[in-house]
């Protein structure tokens, strides 16, 4: 019975009615009667053609927009750690910002890991990013020698599980053309490599020496483990979605970061439109508005329906519009009619803003119908 | 070592900053160094910031030394006594002038009793933290901030009697309340500010309920025999005027009754209300375009070959019209002379405005709302000892906005009415709620200000008990005989062919991108069409190459100037804005072809 319903109404929803139906044993009688109310349904909630989706989803996140409060940052339970929301993450999200204000990675761990408080430290000691000026207590320059000495602090580097012989190795790692040797008093001398060393070059050095990259994951400057549920969660500032997900005690499945260009490139185009989804609905629901998630879905999958996250820019989307005139009215109009111009292209008038222009109905609502009439043949 | 900054010009360092600054203050107050220098220390840049330039803003503030007020009690009398003024005061170290700046480095106390041993400054009173206008809200300190800013920017817009010779002066846009009160819950800045002088609101009764739907959201219900009593009745008063000016060649502009021959001569219609010196008489009723000065003006331009001809030496008409809108009554007329000897022609319009629907209106809370409605005193409810109000404000304004110092005004307005005396409101001083409950009940009212009221319609009891008071309502200067505006046809842009923009020029409502966008979404797609419709041409297109042709009907000629006769022209209609557009794209050197299709193929 079901089969006389294909081509009616979604196979997807066919296949769910029919495993539905299966589980509770409906008979054929309350089966038929099912189905024609879910057709009826289907076509109810079908959108009509020549309905403007496009601009009833933009006016469904632009009044919202308006009411949004200014206070944009949220704290997420200490204050240490602030994530940037309201209408300028959401303008973020859809206008697709490769550079996020405010990134963020919520790494979620595996069985063992996830709810001992001290592994969760250990994993998150691991993932924070360690750099040379955290591990001393402060950095002399010795004018006369032309070098810098760097005194460390030994109860810093106990803490972060750093031995001297690491910090060593990890320098000459990334200080290159330096010369770094051990003093007699513990200190870590740095002289820059070069033939006639000017001061200027230690004031240099010492700079880029502060800024050494020691340990954990680059790009992650904060790290503060939080209980969701019954389990730890570990929210970091700063994103880099690739090296921490080779960790072993991570659980890849579920951790994520709120970088959609990241997420595009690691976890692929259809992980970056889940998580517009997500990200946008959490902006929308944590100023306690309502918006229906079928305008973000409707958003969502034009933004990378290409395949390449792009947002509602003019190099974007609204950027590869067919039509020059509706092009030329969003932004830069110059550059848009001089390329036309060059390129000899042709506007078909087939949408809303270039009908506008021109004085033409445009080819929506009751202007899409035309009226076809079969006349009479003279005989 | 820190910076020194004098003026924002680095003039040197120093190894302890704090000693420094603090040896500076010490140095100014004994009498070393100007008073008018203040010293900052910003410790996060770690620099010293002296300024002595003009046009800061500073502010007095008691000193205080280890915990200690410097204003003693034996000052306080003096002071009473009128033995110490405030000279002495600054002279004697007791109060000094702190600005932005310097503010950041001290710790002022609000009151004397909260006073430490770390405090450097103490409020003269507390509410000087506040400005004019904001120390002018009573309770302020019961609202929020952006209550308070609200509210102070709408006192500035209340009509009242600014200044009390408006009668012999020419301002523009000009309003003055009828019959103004002094408020009866006051802060100390109204007898600072002298309010009682130009006051600009009244004492009326309000009550905090709902009336047949008219006041939604912040609507008011408004008594109507309190309006025909005179409640919220201004004038409003325009001047116009007019001079002679000179212009090379010796001519010159003439103010009279302008002759027929004129060049752009109005109609008899529009010159009856002058006299013979082309200027209105006192008390003449006039109305829009009417001619309040007439005047003539030389030809502007004198081309080589008009310059004999008789057409062009015609003078211009000139005159001072009515603004497109307005009506009013000739109130004062003045003839004098301008800097350079010019005759100089004022004339005043008085316009009486009598509270209407739409009218805007005020308490000092930040509560604004338009009249919903005008009610007749027979309709409104009353007290139990046969009080109507004024206005009935919705009380669903208050939660949201949490404008307490409203409700608070309202019950100690009534105390004040009741007991004939001022409540004093000042911000943290104010007398307290609870006094004042104490006494309404001693007067014999409900000590919540609430009363049993009657509908007014019906004569039933309403099953709840009402809050009704007394308040200070402003009018504000917006009123809808200023801004009521409707157009069907009238004049057009020479460039764009679509209407002119402006209420005082009879331009059209714009239908802007917004408006657009609401009826695409409504896929009023034809609506929308016919809304632009305002600027649509017929424009002949060639075929052939896509450009516009020439029609000629007269010699019944068409043809294209570029591919000649033999080519079809179609007629197609467009916005004559999109054809502006092709022009310009052409001067840019862009080829725009048009390529035609009919409609029914
Ligand atoms: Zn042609």
């Amino acid at each position: 019975m079901i089969e006389e319903f294909r081509g009616k109404i979604n196979g997807m929803l066919l296949d769910e009615f029919e495993k539905e139906a299966n589980a509770m044993k409906l008979t054929k009688a309350q089966r038929e009667k099912a189905l024609k109310l879910l057709e009826k349904r289907y076509k109810e909630y079908k959108i009509n053609p020549g309905e403007a989706i496009g601009v009833i989803t933009a006016e469904s996140f632009g009044e919202p927009g308006t009411q949004m409060t200014l206070n944009i940052f949220h704290f997420a339970g200490v204050s240490e750690l602030n994530v940037t929301l309201g209408l300028p993450r959401l303008i973020e999200i859809f206008d697709a910002r490769k550079e996020v204000s405010t990134p963020i990675m919520e790494v979620y761990l595996k069985k063992p890991y996830n709810t001992d408080i001290k592994a969760v430290k250990k994993v998150a000691a691991m993932i924070k990013e360690t750099k040379l000026r955290e591990l001393a207590h402060e950095f002399l320059i010795n004018i006369i020698k032309k070098q810098i000495e760097v005194v460390l602090n030994k109860g810093n580097m106990r803490n972060l599980g750093i031995t001297e012989k690491f910090l060593f190795d990890a320098l000459a790692v990334k200080l290159k053309k330096v010369k770094i040797r051990k003093a007699s008093n513990g200190n870590v001398v740095l002289k820059p490599d070069l033939e006639e060393v000017s001061l200027k070059d230690v004031y240099k050095l010492k700079e880029k020496a502060k800024e050494t990259f020691i340990k954990g994951i680059e790009g992650i400057s904060q790290v503060l483990p939080i209980k969701q549920g019954n389990e730890f969660v570990i929210l970091t500032t700063g994103s880099n979605l690739k090296d921490t997900l080779k960790l072993e005690q991570v659980d890849e499945t579920r951790t994520i970061s709120n970088s959609l260009f990241e997420i595009a490139s690691i976890l692929g185009i259809e992980a970056a439109r889940e998580a517009i989804v997500y990200e946008a609905k959490k902006v929308i629901t944590e100023q306690g508005l309502d918006v229906d998630t079928r305008h973000i879905l409707f958003i969502s999958d034009l933004m990378t329906a290409t395949g390449r996250v792009k947002g509602v820019t003019r190099s974007g989307i609204t950027g590869e519009k067919e039509s020059v005139l509706a092009r030329a009215t969003f932004e830069t109009p110059l550059k848009h009619i001089t390329g036309a111009a060059l390129a000899g292209e042709e506007d078909l008038l087939n949408s809303v803003v270039e009908n506008v222009l021109l004085n033409q109905p445009v080819p929506l609502g009751t202007g899409l119908p035309g009226l076809v009439a079969s006349m009479k043949k003279n005989e | 070592m820190s910076d020194i900054y004098l003026n924002e010009k680095f003039i040197g360092t120093v190894k302890d900053p704090i000693g420094f600054v603090n040896n500076v203050k010490t140095e100014r107050r004994n009498g070393k160094i100007p008073k008018e220098l203040n010293i900052y220390y910003d410790d996060k840049s770690d620099e010293v910031y002296i300024d002595t330039s003009k046009g800061r803003a500073r502010r007095p503030l008691i000193i205080v030394e280890n915990g200690v007020s410097k204003l003693t009690s034996e000052i306080k009398q003096g002071l009473e006594e009128g033995k110490i003024t405030w000279g002495d005061l600054i002279e004697r170290n007791i109060v000094e002038y702190l600005d932005a700046a310097e503010e950041e480095n001290s710790y002022v106390a609000l009151n004397e009793e909260e006073l430490t041993k770390e405090h450097t400054h103490l409020e003269i009173i507390p509410s000087a933290i506040l400005g004019i206008t904001t120390a002018l809200v009573p309770y302020a300190n019961y609202s929020q901030t952006p209550r308070l800013n609200r509210g102070s920017k709408t006192q500035k817009q209340a009509i009242g009697i600014y200044t009390s010779n408006y009668l012999v002066r020419m301002d523009t846009d000009v309003n003055i309340l009828h019959y103004p009160q002094t408020p009866l819950v006051r802060s100390y800045m109204h007898d600072i500010s002298d309010y009682d002088k130009h006051p600009a609101g009244q004492n009326i009764v309000i009550a905090l309920m709902s009336y047949e739907g008219y006041n939604m959201q912040d609507s008011i219900i408004i008594n109507k025999a309190s309006i025909e009593r005179g409640l919220a009745r201004s004038t409003f008063f325009r001047p116009y005027s007019s001079e002679e000016l000179r212009y090379s060649g010796g001519l010159i502009d003439e103010i009279g009754v302008p002759d027929k021959d004129v060049k752009g001569y109005k109609s008899e219609h529009s010159y009856r209300n002058l006299e013979e010196d082309g200027i209105v008489s006192p008390e003449m009723r006039v109305e829009e375009e009417d001619v309040v000065i007439g005047k003539t003006s030389p030809p502007r331009f004198l081309g080589e070959l008009e310059e004999f001809s008789i057409a062009a030496n015609i003078r211009r008409e000139s005159s001072s019209v009515v603004k497109h809108g307005e009506r009013g009554v000739v109130d004062m007329i003045t003839l004098s002379e301008n800097e350079e000897g010019n005759k100089l022609v004022q004339v005043r319009i008085r316009d009486q405005r009598i509270p209407e629907v739409g009218d805007k209106f005020a308490s000092r809370h930040g509560q604004k709302g338009v009249i919903g409605a005008i009610v007749p005193e027979t309709d409104l409810p009353f007290t139990a000892s046969g009080v109507i109000p004024d206005i009935i404000f919705s009380p669903h304004s208050i939660p949201s906005r949490m404008t307490i110092s409203h409700l608070i005004e309202i019950l100690a307005g009534k105390v004040g009415s009741l007991s004939g005396r001022y409540i004093n409101g000042t911000a943290f001083e104010s007398e307290s709620e609870e006094d004042l409950r104490k006494e309404l009940l001693s007067l014999g009212f409900r000590d919540d200000g609430t009363e049993k009221m009657y509908n007014g319609i019906t004569g039933e009891e309403f099953k709840v008990t009402i809050f009704v008071g007394n308040i200070y309502y402003l009018k504000l200067r917006h009123m809808v005989a200023n801004k009521l505006h409707a157009r069907a046809s009238g004049r057009i842009q020479l460039l764009t062919r679509q209407p002119i923009e402006g209420r005082s020029k009879g331009g059209g409502l714009r239908l802007g991108e917004m408006e657009k966008d609401c009826f695409v979404a409504h896929g009023a797609s034809l609506l929308l069409k016919e809304r632009f419709d305002s600027d649509k041409t017929i424009l002949h297109i060639c075929e052939s190459c896509g450009m516009l042709a020439v029609v000629d009907s007269h010699k019944n000629k068409r043809f294209c100037p570029k591919c000649g006769n033999n080519v079809d022209i179609s007629a197609v209609e467009l916005s004559y804005a999109f054809k502006l557009l092709l022009d310009e794209l052409k001067a840019m050197c862009v080829y725009p072809s048009l390529k035609l299709k009919s409609k029914y193929d």
